[in-house]
């Protein structure tokens, strides 16, 4: 492990990341001297779309990304155009993302369910399938809703809620695939009728009066990740040394991320036209936790945690979770060697050893059960659903 | 879903997804020369999905700074009418090819089951026009740089000559001993100046 000095000659580390607000932890890293104090120099490059990312990745333009949770396990498994094994050390936080629909949708759901109320999964799942009732009764085209990638949290917690709801994601509904910065858009145009997106881009759109936020991932999945630090696995096995003091320098990032005394400052730097490019009054919802929802002005614990508790910890059975997607979605087949290679992906043991270093603790199990608990409520699935990682590692094989 | 692969006889029918109007209509233009007739551009994302499915291409040209990437991996996903499209680049046999075409900012996409030497001249023929595009774009710029700098460096000897009373030459040589100096272009340099004058004569930019 490297001495708390800044090294010369810095070496240079190239981070690729989409403009959303969970990009933070390398961008600050990168900007306030993180990097700087563990001898990097991290140069960030914004991207288009998450295929140019991995690829960029893959061939080595860049040497890191801020990349899509399940995307590097569907790279490792061979999913992806271009397959090259991929590890992550290290989760970008947690929560950050939520779901929006039209004023025309949002209208329709509390006609038929006066009751429904914002970033209650229950109720706003109820009011949804009645409106999808009616479209069809009326002969009308299926809501068309928006996800960034099919590889995303974004595409399997909207699913999970749809289907949870009684609502069948293939058959009652259109997804759609769109890069973030242009759901606002989309959804302005009528292009789409809603959308699963991270910040900024659910309150740009509500603030555009484009549409209405009805639900958070906090509310569906609390606690969970949603963008992951990816490495190319032969790339962090050949530069130990690099991924040791990255890894430093970004858990430090995210501990003043998660600093509210650090919002403003952090607002800032987010704003910025090679950042993200959007005004400050659309960031700092997500970041302070207080968003305006369909229903009005709602203060959500957790919207976006950028570190403490294992906000950064890359949970094993977080990867074998999105494995369960993939298979219940019919993007992966349940092969039985696919639990050990999709876990293989997460790497909480080079997470563990750069946070013991700066001293602070880390779960010392690899894999856990998501459910909630007496002690632990916060955890767990809305519907009171249980993952149980055992489950997958040796048969692989789920019902959907 | 009946078998719609090309067989080896038939004109592939090539989609080129660029933003860059002038930049798609250049590789319009190659794959013509190159014997390709069924070619069509889109310039705009919307109904991107509908195009697919209408004209059912056997192969997509892409730019890299388009946004619909992620769409056009994954619209075999989106769209059950559109036949699976995979990249042109599957194995680390590849990587070669691949990178040039990253680095000259092209992808391309082909349905599965397409023979890959049949379309590998394609992706050859826009990486190389890419590259010449973005070259082309560079001179350019460049020239036009050295048109503006002429102009600022053409006015500051104005400038020169009338404040300090010295000759055209004179004037150039100040102004190149300065910008020497400073390590610096002989045209930020006249910028400068130029702009610190109209700011003493009060006069608006």
């Amino acid at each position: 492990m490297p001495e708390l000095r800044d090294i010369q000659p810095r070496e240079t580390i190239r981070i690729g990341f989409m403009p959303l607000l969970d990009a933070a932890i390398p961008v600050v890293a990168a900007r306030c001297g993180f990097a700087r104090k563990y001898g990097l120099e991290i140069e960030l490059v914004r991207e288009t779309s998450w295929a140019n990312v991995r690829d960029r990745l893959a061939i080595g333009h860049f040497d890191a990304a801020h990349l899509l949770a399940p995307l590097p396990i569907a790279a490792t498994l061979g999913l992806t155009p271009y397959d090259v094994p991929l590890v992550v050390p290290m989760t970008l936080g947690h929560g950050g993302n939520a779901i929006t629909v039209s004023e025309t949708v949002w209208q329709a759901m509390v006609t038929a369910m006066p009751e429904v109320v914002a970033n209650d999964p229950v109720t706003t799942g109820q009011a949804l399938k009645q409106v999808i009732l009616v479209r069809r009764q009326r002969g009308e085209a299926p809501l068309a809703l928006a996800v960034v990638h099919p590889y995303s949290s974004h595409n399997y917690e909207l699913r999970y809620w749809l289907a949870a709801s009684g609502i069948d994601p293939d058959e009652d509904v259109a997804i759609a695939i769109l890069p973030p910065p242009y759901m606002p858009d989309a959804l302005a145009a009528r292009r789409i009728d809603g959308f699963c997106v991270g910040e900024p881009w659910n309150s740009v759109a509500a603030q555009r009066s484009a549409g209405r936020i009805i639900l958070t991932k906090q509310a569906i999945w609390p606690a969970s990740p949603d963008k992951v630090l990816a490495l190319r696995a032969d790339w962090a096995e050949a530069h130990g040394d690099l991924v040791d003091r990255l890894m430093l320098a970004l858990i430090e990032s995210a501990l003043w991320c998660a600093e509210p005394a650090y919002l403003e400052p952090l607002v800032e730097i987010m704003s910025g036209p090679d950042i993200l490019g959007v005004d400050a009054e659309s960031i700092r919802p997500a970041l302070s936790g207080a968003l305006v929802l369909a229903d009005g002005p709602h203060v959500i614990p957790g919207m976006l945690d950028f570190a403490g508790g294992d906000a950064n910890f890359p949970w094993k059975s977080h990867a074998l979770w999105y494995l369960a997607q993939m298979i219940r979605w019919r993007q992966a087949s349940p092969a039985p060697e696919a639990g050990e290679r999709a876990a293989a992906v997460y790497r909480p043991d080079l997470y563990r050893k750069a946070a013991m270093h700066l001293g602070l603790s880390a779960p010392e199990a690899d894999f856990r059960h998501e459910a909630g608990s007496a002690t632990k409520p916060s955890l767990g699935f809305f519907d009171g659903m249980t993952f149980d990682p055992e489950d997958l590692l040796p048969g692989c094989c789920i019902a959907r | 879903m009946p078998d719609q692969r090309p067989s080896d006889s038939q004109a592939l029918s090539i989609l080129v997804i660029d933003e860059d109007e002038i930049r798609a209509s250049i590789i319009r233009e190659g794959l013509r020369e190159a014997g390709h007739q069924r070619v069509h551009v889109i310039s705009v994302m919307d109904g991107l999905v509908r195009a697919v499915e209408d004209l059912a291409p056997d192969v997509i040209v892409i730019d890299l700074a388009n946004p619909s990437r992620d769409l056009v991996e994954h619209l075999s996903q989106v769209s059950r009418a559109v036949r699976r499209p995979v990249a042109m680049f599957v194995d680390q046999s590849d990587a070669g090819i691949m990178e040039a075409a990253i680095s000259a900012g092209v992808s391309a996409y082909v349905v599965d089951g397409l023979r890959k030497d049949r379309v590998k001249a394609i992706l050859d023929m826009a990486v190389a026009r890419f590259t010449a595009y973005s070259r082309l774009r560079d001179e350019l710029e460049s020239t036009r740089q050295a048109l503006e700098d002429r102009k600022a460096i053409d006015r500051a000897k104005a400038i020169l000559q009338k404040l300090r009373g010295v000759s055209e030459e004179e004037a150039y040589h100040l102004i190149r001993r300065k910008a020497m100096a400073e390590n610096r272009r002989m045209g930020e340099v006249a910028r400068a100046l130029v702009s610190t004058a109209d700011l003493l004569t009060g006069t608006d930019p």
